[in-house]
């Protein structure tokens, strides 16, 4: 782990947060900051140590596959910022 | 005043017809009137709605069918970050716009089918993001017992709320201590149960293997109570636990006598405040002289505990933030493409610890870095799981003060992150090893009065222990009578 220079611009982008470059400088610094302080899990003995994803891993929660009633489509759209013919409408992706 | 009234005795007035549910929610609406432009606990309130709820709780007493609904009449206040149908849920931030929820949390709809009265949206740091209440776009709550300090957070309206009387219980999150942290800065009885007690559907979602709902009230046989209600296996959330419910409130009594409490060495460490050590060493004593072992135990991964916190939930956050991008919802800004849209809309919308923590989360789940910060992480999650499974193989319970000082003042950590997330320290790791906690008061620093918390660490799925030693604490001491003085 190298003690920390993020590259803010691309983890944003990777993130798709536009910055402002005041915003950018600053979260640069405090990210810094926060990734030396990170930097002591280097220390920790994890030789052999399985990875934790869950404190309880359940395996194949599943239910049977059959349709069954869900939201409607009306409820779906209710917060949509643009819709129309019971679709969500957004900025064209193709050319 | 009806507001400042436990469930239990609320319950026990209104099947004697001494009291109304109408009477009760206008005590609690007049209390919100009285005080809440000091205390800001709620973002919003719909006083007609709970009102209608009341006389549809009183109508169904009047007919007889009541005798299913253990929570008939009660006021609960909802942390805004739960789905409440035909409510704004905003979770703190502008980012959701105007958004109203189309459907309930299941949580939220055992308490309904219980006959709670659901109202309110409490105050919250964004997207459970934060220790203060200080990151929320609606403003700052203010704790109740000095409204010029912070109430906790993340669920700092719900901590403040119950408090401040302005309900007679609240419902919160924790994801590294949002409910046990704001509980001890207010004075209250707050829960996290077990990992996966609890339903998380319907809980817009910050890390999720470490969120999970609890309650906030003013005495632990209620906890017990709205624990009782809330839990069990939801076939809507898949990492809900299928273990049977207890039946909570009646599991407390049986006092301590024969129980291992441990004291984990590593946490009575420097940083802790004299007043907050004295506390706990008084209340440890005080468990001792009612019967309990004290037994010193060893977490030896303790000051790993922050920054594998940060590592793992910062990367859960930042791909459960990612649906906020415009599309379904959102306060949208357009852009020529949809991924300036993205770009434009969570810029304008995230505030800034959300965008420090998502952009921190990506960073380590990116490529080149995922096996070195976050898989690193996950194993060291791991070491500090082990800790107390191990522990719990000598003790029943581990007893700590649930924060290393009593209320800040609002603004003194708002400017450095990484002292804000150190406070974290007792309550962060309960999350990491899925385990149950709860934060109750055990006293007061001298001037200013500010409360004091004792957290009590519990086995997974061993709520009904660390609910039964802190009812007898609390039965045996007076801390849960005392009030602030808002006026």
């Amino acid at each position: 782990m190298a003690a920390a220079e993020i590259d803010v611009k691309y983890v944003a982008h990777l993130a798709r947060i536009a910055l402002s470059p005041e915003e950018e400088q600053k979260l640069g610094a405090q990210l810094g900051n926060i990734l030396g302080y990170i930097e002591k899990l280097n220390q920790a003995d994890v030789a052999g140590v399985e990875p934790t994803a869950h404190a309880f891993p359940l395996v194949n929660v599943t239910r049977p596959d059959e349709t069954r009633p869900s939201m409607s489509n009306e409820d779906a759209l209710r917060n949509a910022p643009a819709k129309a013919n019971g679709l969500f409408i957004v900025p064209k992706i193709v050319e | 005043m009806l507001n400042q009234l436990t469930i239990s005795e609320f319950t026990a007035k209104l099947a004697k017809r001494e009291i109304s549910a109408r009477e009760t929610v206008q005590a609690c609406l007049d209390q919100i009137g009285r005080v809440d432009s000091q205390v800001h606990a709620f973002i919003s309130h719909d006083a007609a709605d709970a009102l209608a709820q009341a006389d549809a709780a009183d109508k169904l007493l009047a007919n007889g069918g009541s005798a299913d609904k253990p929570l008939l009449g009660v006021p609960i206040a909802v942390k805004d970050v739960l789905a409440v149908k035909d409510q704004p849920l905003n979770c703190g931030s502008k980012i959701l716009g105007k958004f109203v929820s189309p459907y309930d949390a299941t949580a939220i709809q055992k308490l309904k089918a219980a006959g709670a009265i659901i109202f309110g949206r409490l105050n919250m740091d964004e997207f459970a993001m934060g220790s203060s209440t200080e990151n929320s776009a609606f403003g700052v709550t203010r704790n109740p017992w000095d409204t010029a300090r912070i109430p906790g957070g993340s669920s700092g309206g719900s901590a403040a709320a119950v408090a401040a009387d302005e309900c007679i219980a609240s419902l919160g999150t924790d994801t590294g201590g949002s409910i046990r942290q704001p509980a001890a800065l207010c004075g209250v009885v707050g829960m996290k149960p077990s990992y996966g007690r609890i339903s998380r559907y319907g809980l817009v979602a910050f890390a999720s293997s470490l969120d999970q709902i609890g309650p906030f009230t003013k005495t632990v046989r209620d906890t017990a109570t709205l624990l009782e209600a809330m839990s069990g296996i939801d076939p809507l959330d898949s990492t809900s636990m299928p273990q049977p419910v207890p039946h909570y409130a009646s599991l407390l009594e049986g006092g301590v006598k024969g129980l291992k409490l441990g004291l984990p060495k590593e946490y009575m460490i420097g940083g802790l405040d004299p007043e907050v050590k004295q506390a706990v060493d008084v209340a440890v004593k005080h468990l001792e002289k009612l019967g309990a072992e004290i037994v010193e135990v060893s977490l030896p991964h303790t000051d790993y505990a922050v920054a594998t916190y940060y590592i793992i939930a910062t990367a859960e956050a930042s791909a459960n933030l990612a649906r906020f991008d415009g599309v379904r919802y959102c306060a949208r800004v357009n852009g020529k493409d949809p991924i300036e849209m993205y770009g434009l809309t969570r810029g304008a919308g995230f505030g800034p610890e959300v965008k420090r923590r998502v952009i921190l989360g990506t960073y380590v789940l990116s490529s080149g870095y995922y096996d070195a910060y976050y898989l690193r992480a996950q194993k060291v999650r791991t070491l500090i799981r082990n800790d107390f499974l191990k522990a719990f193989e000598k003790v029943d319970a581990i007893v700590t003060p649930t924060t290393p000082t009593a209320a800040f003042k609002i603004g003194e950590k708002s400017d450095d992150p990484l002292q804000m997330y150190l406070s974290d320290i007792f309550t962060i790791s309960c999350n990491l090893a899925g385990i149950c906690g709860l934060s109750l008061p055990c006293g007061f620093t001298k001037s200013p009065k500010l409360p004091i918390g004792l957290q009590l660490l519990g086995k997974p799925f061993g709520e009904e222990t660390i609910l039964r030693i802190a009812h007898t604490y609390e039965q045996s001491t007076d801390w849960h009578k005392e009030r602030p003085a808002l006026k």
